[in-house]
């Protein structure tokens, strides 16, 4: 059953994919002021939200670890899968960000809040890796990692509300307002952004099921390697003792 | 916790007293900073003033690293965890009493580099109330998630140059609060700061909270 939805969700996401990058390419006309950049609406907005669901998830499965009567080794798994996809898909998001800017407003960079939010977001959870490797137990790993995720997650907003106080040029929200319609995304372009976000969407959740999965098999080797490995010395002390 | 917390800040603010690190390393080190960041920026005294204020406060943030290192060091020696533990330390007064420890040592050092900013950057200042409130709610925003992230990479090898990483990101609201409040002070009248004092008093809340909250979860994985 298992694999079957992972199965089925890596298939949906690999068919809205390719749907997008079709309708985003071939089929949907490049815009009126933006001409053919307008193509990175299709890339760089779902990605965000993807960014987002991550940490997100990451935020929500590292309360749940912390909780002790609900502290489960699949939840630091979750938040490790969620963050790792987050960080990535952030870095994406800086990227086609920077790529539309220099055309459309003239400079890769600017210290808009929502680019300079997104870029420290992008650094913090960095950290959450980085303290991941400090070594340690696997549940020392675990309780730093959540604890950082969920510092880093409530820093958000705070982010958020300082750097928009503190600079702000960004355009408004292009899908996130009432009535897709009075905004200036329209027809096929509309229906290709929404099947952006399903795919990148689908595409976010058969990563972090293939990552926990990976996590799982990784301890579970841990833990029968170190299980064969006092075996083969309890045997070998059993063999000394028979000799002697 | 309460009791508790007073007993650390006193026995950390008693060893620095004694062992002098501060006085000797840390603000010789915020000094040398604040006079770099002149050297860099030039001799013209409008510029100086105009930056008095960011250079402060990145020389603030980098003494940070210093006092929350020393702060944790104190907790490193042999057996002094286990007979904290052993005698019943509160986790939330711990963290309380570390975090009013290295918030009252960097008010001294904010002391020191406003006087700097002052007699060298031709830093003004005309509301002073805003510089004494902003300072301390900054102050709290600093040593309590300093205090947090530097249990939380006390064990590592590598905590002087992961300390930064994960805390400088975390503190830039506070880092552009506080200059915007000190900018603020420096004229008569004009500047709003009313958003900029509740990102500082948020950032304190919410961190403090934060840090009674994990302490004890930050302790047991180290």
């Amino acid at each position: 059953m298992k694999r079957h939805g992972l199965t089925i969700t890596g298939a949906i996401s690999a068919v809205t994919l390719v749907l997008t990058a079709i309708l985003g390419i071939a089929i949907t006309p490049p815009d009126v002021t933006q001409k053919e950049y307008a193509r990175f609406l299709y890339l760089h907005p779902p990605m965000a939200w993807v960014a987002y669901l991550a940490f997100g998830v990451a935020a929500l499965s590292s309360i749940l670890y912390l909780w002790p009567r609900t502290r489960r080794p699949f939840f630091d798994y979750l938040a490790l899968a969620s963050v790792e996809s987050g960080v990535l898909f952030t870095g994406l998001v800086l990227a086609t960000g920077s790529m539309w800017a220099e055309p459309v407003w003239g400079t890769y960079w600017v210290w808009d809040a929502r680019l300079t939010a997104t870029a420290l977001m992008f650094v913090m959870f960095l950290g959450y890796l980085a303290i991941r490797r400090m070594g340690g137990t696997a549940e020392q790993i675990a309780r730093r990692g959540a604890i950082v995720a969920l510092i880093s997650s409530i820093n958000v907003p705070i982010v958020h509300f300082s750097v928009l106080w503190w600079n702000t040029l960004h355009q408004g929200p292009s899908v996130l307002t009432p009535g897709l319609s009075s905004q200036g995304v329209h027809g096929a372009m509309a229906w290709t952004m929404l099947l952006s976000f399903v795919a990148f969407t689908t595409l976010f959740v058969w990563m972090i099921l293939r990552r926990i999965r990976l996590e799982q098999l990784r301890s579970g080797v841990g833990v029968g390697v170190l299980d064969a490995a006092i075996a083969a010395r309890v045997a070998e002390g059993d063999a000394v003792e028979v000799s002697a | 916790m309460l009791r508790d917390a007073w007993a650390i800040m006193t026995k950390d603010l008693r060893i620095e007293m004694r062992a002098r690190v501060g006085l000797w390393q840390v603000l010789p080190f915020a000094a040398i900073s604040l006079i770099l960041f002149s050297f860099a920026l030039g001799p013209k005294a409008s510029t100086l003033a105009q930056g008095a204020a960011g250079m402060t406060w990145v020389g603030v943030l980098f003494a940070t690293f210093l006092v929350v290192g020393r702060s944790q060091s104190l907790e490193m020696g042999t057996g002094v965890s286990e007979a904290q533990r052993l005698a019943g330390v509160d986790p939330a007064g711990m963290f309380l009493g570390k975090t009013a420890a290295v918030g009252i040592q960097l008010l001294a050092i904010e002391l020191l580099l406003g006087l700097g900013a002052k007699l060298l950057l031709h830093f003004a200042i005309e509301r002073f109330w805003i510089l004494i409130v902003s300072s301390i709610l900054a102050t709290i925003g600093l040593a309590a998630v300093g205090t947090l992230y530097g249990a939380l990479v006390a064990g590592a090898r590598a905590r002087e140059t992961l300390l930064p990483m994960l805390v400088l990101p975390v503190l830039i609201p506070v880092l552009i609060s506080a200059v915007r409040c000190w900018q603020a002070a420096s004229v008569s009248s004009g500047l709003a700061i009313g958003e900029w004092l509740s990102i500082l008093a948020t950032f304190a809340v919410v961190y403090l909270a934060a840090g009674i909250l994990l302490y004890g979860q930050v302790q047991e994985s180290q």
